[in-house]
């Protein structure tokens, strides 16, 4: 009746029990909240059922948020553990929990904060930025939302019946297989990826239909804002590599199910063929995190220079090289694994060839600030940041390119200092710096500046000090992944700086959290108008808050840096604005039920309640169908209530 | 009326700043890095000395991108502050094809050295490539197991646990397998480390310039005891070498197949043992065990079999 599921799937080891018990205390403070201020359906209707793109945007943020706050509590055990219990035998924590820890760290960071992040920008940002009311396909962007929450549930369910997968973020065979991980641990790791993974493909083709069908008229490709552009080659890639993430776990998951032999190391299975598949979409994956990024910065400078961005048909070609590129160098991760000297040398040469328009977008920034009028507000400090940690890693990572010198630093914590540079140095600096520019379109009221520069410091400070000395450590023969080492090896002192490093980035998440609670409790101070920094696009040109449709009238576009134009050009004449009624999709529970069963699905294929799998599956496709059956979708808002909307918005007739 | 602020950052403050940071740092890390062993900075063996060397060529021929990139960086966010109004603003100004050409260009050419060199240093420095010599090689086959390295001399008759020994200036050709979760074989004062996988080879062959003791270990996740696996590399004399060899021959510990399976069941903190190695056969009957006999899988035999499957 209930397949592998017993009391003993409770937590036994004190450290996990207080992660539950925190967490559990944690969840039970919000239902409490939510009670006692009777906000349920506030939660409901405004927020959980909507299909709005803005509200769906904030949610994955609010999501990958808490991830992050769990991401950086698991690299403290990791840390607190190598830096003060490790030389010698081991201290509260056991190889096994460490092991937990670890495979929980990677996967959460990547998939539940880096991709959260990821999607709640583009949510939100993407239909303002190409002028448009909405995405393409309003409920498949919900479901997405949903499935992506399932994961995110699922892979913290882990924690408090069953155990974690102890096989790292990638879960290489034969280690993942059955012969030697029998128990749920791997099963969370592959349904929770498996689940949130189905949600971000759907996410890419959404976005991509989004964008070529959906701009503002006289919006031609080429004068797509880059952060655009970047969301375009986000999106392709999350496109044709997803799918290959969903039929690798999906082998992986036949083999610890029904027991075939596809990655086995016997009966002729073949490990080496998940680690290719894996890779074949674990990097593209790299570079769906960091493209976004890139056109992070590329909106930020500009406006924050008073200038146009330098080389916009080069930032165009360099964003669809690296797209292109990004298939074609995935051997790079295993060099060790035995190819021959000419295959390693091809893609050792193809990676170092993406260095080429990394490079050029770099110096395109940079010399998109020369002659400008640069203001170093916290969006372009994170940028300063971001070019001094990016160069860092960009140089460990060309040598990572060499085969050669691989040999001498694949696995060790050089490579772990190398991946954490580009991804905290790139991925977060430029969600950071995007939370901060774009925070007062939504709210009307910007982030205190100080205490964002704090943070600021902090984080690169930290980071530095945190990731430097792994650099060394990999010089000296230190393996990731290490659980304990001989005292005698004098790692310690190294690893106690990278501690210290990170309790110094623990502080400015610390800022951070005072900075946004600070902010809203002085949101009338801080209080500014729809276009506080003197924008360049679209975004900037609708009133703020926002009305539900973005913008009143579709009016169309004529140059690249539209509202920019439209304010400081003299021949530039104010568009006529036409208002019709506009329609916008109804509040729908269908992806939060969806979510739900998907979570159920996961839950009783881990833990083999097939007939509760398959009812939940069978629930999901009768609300699918349903869904899709149902004609009263939209709803109409009429010229009257625009009128009225704009006016209260924005103070104006139209 | 508005008070003229003084800002904070003045430029001789900012310089003081970076070199008190400067010295700061430099001492930190040679108070932390004094007197230990970096491995991949203090080669012992030719394949590790030439890794070395090829890790200071690509990081000078990268300073050629990395110190415009930090100069310009500071010297432009300077110089165009907001505040410094006398600078020259051309807020229309979007590109320069002769800028740009050159940004394309300078990459592309440095990248196409480093292309040259990376294939040459590939083919240089393939662990599948045995290092010439006068001196003839020494062959030991490596078996990872949960979590311990068994090292088996084929020529000598004998096998050790978590410690290797070979002779000093001497080709050694290591056959690397597992009978394990995949792990990964290091010796990083001697170089390049490999994936130990279950059914396979992968060789690699390694030579010590000097005597001394080395630290080995895996790399590669392998399960609960995984940190715990590691072993000592020794490179000897000659001559110490045959004695050694010839103490252990002498012994009667010895290892045959009911004594690996023993072995091969998941345990930490391994002892070294010694052993006369009575099953000749032993590597390639570990390899089997991961053949079935009917599949006629032509990658794996062709892995063990043939020479070279690069």
């Amino acid at each position: 009746m209930w397949g592998r599921l017993s009391l003993d799937a409770l937590p036994h080891d004190m450290i996990t029990i207080g992660g539950v018990i925190g967490g559990g205390l944690a969840l039970l403070a919000g239902i409490a909240a939510l009670t006692y201020f009777k906000k349920w359906r506030w939660l409901w209707t405004n927020w959980l059922t909507s299909l709005d793109p803005k509200k769906i945007g904030v949610m994955y943020l609010v999501v990958a948020t808490i991830m992050l706050l769990r991401g950086l509590a698991d690299a403290g055990m990791l840390r607190a553990q190598q830096a003060v219990f490790a030389a010698g035998d081991g201290g509260p924590i056991s190889p096994d929990l460490f092991q937990q820890v670890f495979s929980a760290h990677g996967t959460i960071m990547i998939f539940f904060v880096a991709m959260g992040a990821l999607f709640g920008i583009v949510n939100l940002i993407v239909p303002l930025h190409i002028g448009s009311r909405d995405v393409a396909f309003p409920l498949l962007n919900s479901i997405s939302f949903w499935l992506f929450v399932a994961g995110m549930v699922l892979i913290n369910l882990a924690l408090a019946v069953g155990e974690f997968s102890t096989a790292g973020w990638l879960a290489y065979p034969p280690l993942s297989e059955l012969q030697y991980s029998p128990g749920t641990g791997v099963d969370y790791w592959i349904w929770s990826l498996q689940i949130a993974g189905i949600g971000s493909l759907l996410s890419g083709i959404n976005f991509l239909v989004t964008i070529f069908t959906m701009r503002r008229p006289g919006m031609s490709f080429m004068k797509m804002p880059i952060f655009v552009w970047s969301v375009v080659g986000c999106m392709a890639l999350v496109v044709f590599a997803f799918p290959i993430l969903t039929a690798t776990l999906s082998m992986l998951s036949l083999d610890r199910t029904i027991g075939t032999h596809f990655f086995t190391s016997d009966m002729g299975g073949n490990p080496m063929m998940y680690i290719n598949l894996i890779w074949a979409w674990g990097h593209p994956e790299v570079y769906i995190l960091i493209l976004p990024a890139f056109g992070v910065f590329s909106e930020i400078v500009p406006v924050f220079s008073k200038k146009r961005l330098f080389g916009y048909t080069s930032m165009v070609l360099a964003l669809m090289a690296i797209t292109f590129l990004s298939f074609t160098v995935w051997l790079h991760h295993f060099f060790t694994m035995g190819a021959g000297a000419n295959v390693n040398a091809f893609f050792g040469i193809m990676t170092m060839v993406i260095a080429i328009p990394t490079g050029v977008k770099v110096f395109n920034w940079i010399f998109t600030m020369y002659r400008g009028r640069v203001k170093f507000a916290t969006p372009m400090l994170w940028f300063m940041g971001f070019v001094v940690t990016f160069t860092i890693g960009g140089l460990t990572g060309v040598l990572m390119a060499v085969p050669g010198i691989d040999f001498q630093v694949h696995n060790s914590l050089f490579l772990v200092a190398h991946f954490h540079n580009m991804i905290i140095g790139g991925v977060i600096f430029g969600f950071f710096a995007a939370l901060t520019y774009w925070w007062p379109k939504f709210t009307g009221f910007r982030l205190h500046e100080g205490l964002g520069k704090a943070a600021f410091w902090c984080w690169l400070i930290g980071f530095l000090l945190a990731f430097l000395p792994l650099y060394a450590l990999g010089f000296m023969g230190a393996a990731r992944r290490l659980d304990s080492y001989d005292a005698s090896l004098g790692w310690q002192g190294l690893f106690i700086v990278a501690g210290v490093g990170l309790l110094i980035i623990l502080l400015g998440v610390f800022f951070q959290v005072v900075q946004v609670g600070y902010s809203i409790w002085k949101r009338r101070e801080l209080a500014v108008g729809a276009d506080p920094w003197d924008g360049r696009t679209l975004e900037w040109s609708t009133s703020t808050p926002i009305a539900e449709y973005n913008f009143a009238s579709l009016t169309p576009v004529i140059y690249r840096d539209e509202f920019w134009e439209q304010k400081h050009r003299s021949d530039v004449k104010k568009p006529v604005e036409l208002i019709e009624p506009i329609r916008v999709p109804k509040n729908t529970g269908v992806g939060a039920g969806i979510g739900l069963l998907a979570v159920i699905v996961g839950f009783g294929v881990i833990w083999h309640i097939w007939w509760l799998a398959l009812a939940a599956l069978l629930g999901s496709i009768v609300i699918v169908i349903v869904a899709t059956l149902k004609e009263d979708t939209e709803r109409i808002i009429g010229v009257d209530e625009i009128v009225a909307t704009e006016k209260k918005l924005r103070g104006v007739k139209v | 009326m508005k008070k003229s602020v003084k800002p904070f950052f003045s430029p001789w403050r900012v310089i003081f700043l970076v070199v008190c940071v400067v010295i700061i740092a430099s001492l930190g890390a040679f108070l932390l890095l004094n007197g230990k062993n970096i491995a991949v900075l203090n080669p012992q063996g030719i394949i590790a000395s030439k890794q070395k060397d090829l890790i200071i060529f690509t990081v000078l021929l990268s300073m050629i991108v990395v110190v415009p990139v930090f100069i310009m960086l500071f010297a432009f966010a300077w110089k165009y502050r907001e505040g410094n109004t006398k600078a020259k603003y051309t807020p229309e100004a979007d590109g320069n094809r002769l800028i740009e050409i050159t940004w394309w260009a300078i990459p592309l050419i440095i990248i196409a050295i480093l292309s040259v060199v990376t294939w040459v240093s590939t083919h240089d420095l393939d662990p599948y490539k045995k290092l010439k010599s006068d001196t003839p090689a020494l062959t030991i086959r490596v078996v990872a197991l949960q979590w311990k390295w068994l090292f088996i001399y084929p020529d000598q008759g004998i096998a050790t646990v978590n410690e290797v020994r070979f002779p000093e200036d001497t080709p050694v050709n290591f056959e690397i397998t597992a009978d394990a979760p995949m792990s990964a074989f290091w010796i990083p004062n001697l170089g390049t480390q490999t994936y130990a996988m279950n059914g396979m080879t992968s060789k690699l062959s390694l030579e010590a310039d000097n005597v001394g003791e080395y630290r080995g270990s895996n790399t590669n996740i392998s399960g609960e005891g995984y940190a715990k696996m590691n072993f000592k590399a020794i490179a000897t004399s000659r001559h110490e070498f045959d004695m050694w060899v010839k103490a252990i021959a002498g012994s009667n510990s010895h290892l045959d197949w009911t004594v690996y399976e023993e072995l091969a069941k998941p345990n930490k903190n391994q002892p070294v043992v010694y052993y006369m190695l009575h099953e000749p056969e032993l590597y390639a009957m570990i390899q089997h065990k991961y053949m079935d006999d009917q599949t006629t899988n032509v990658q794996q035999s062709g892995m063990m079999n043939h020479e070279g499957m690069n």
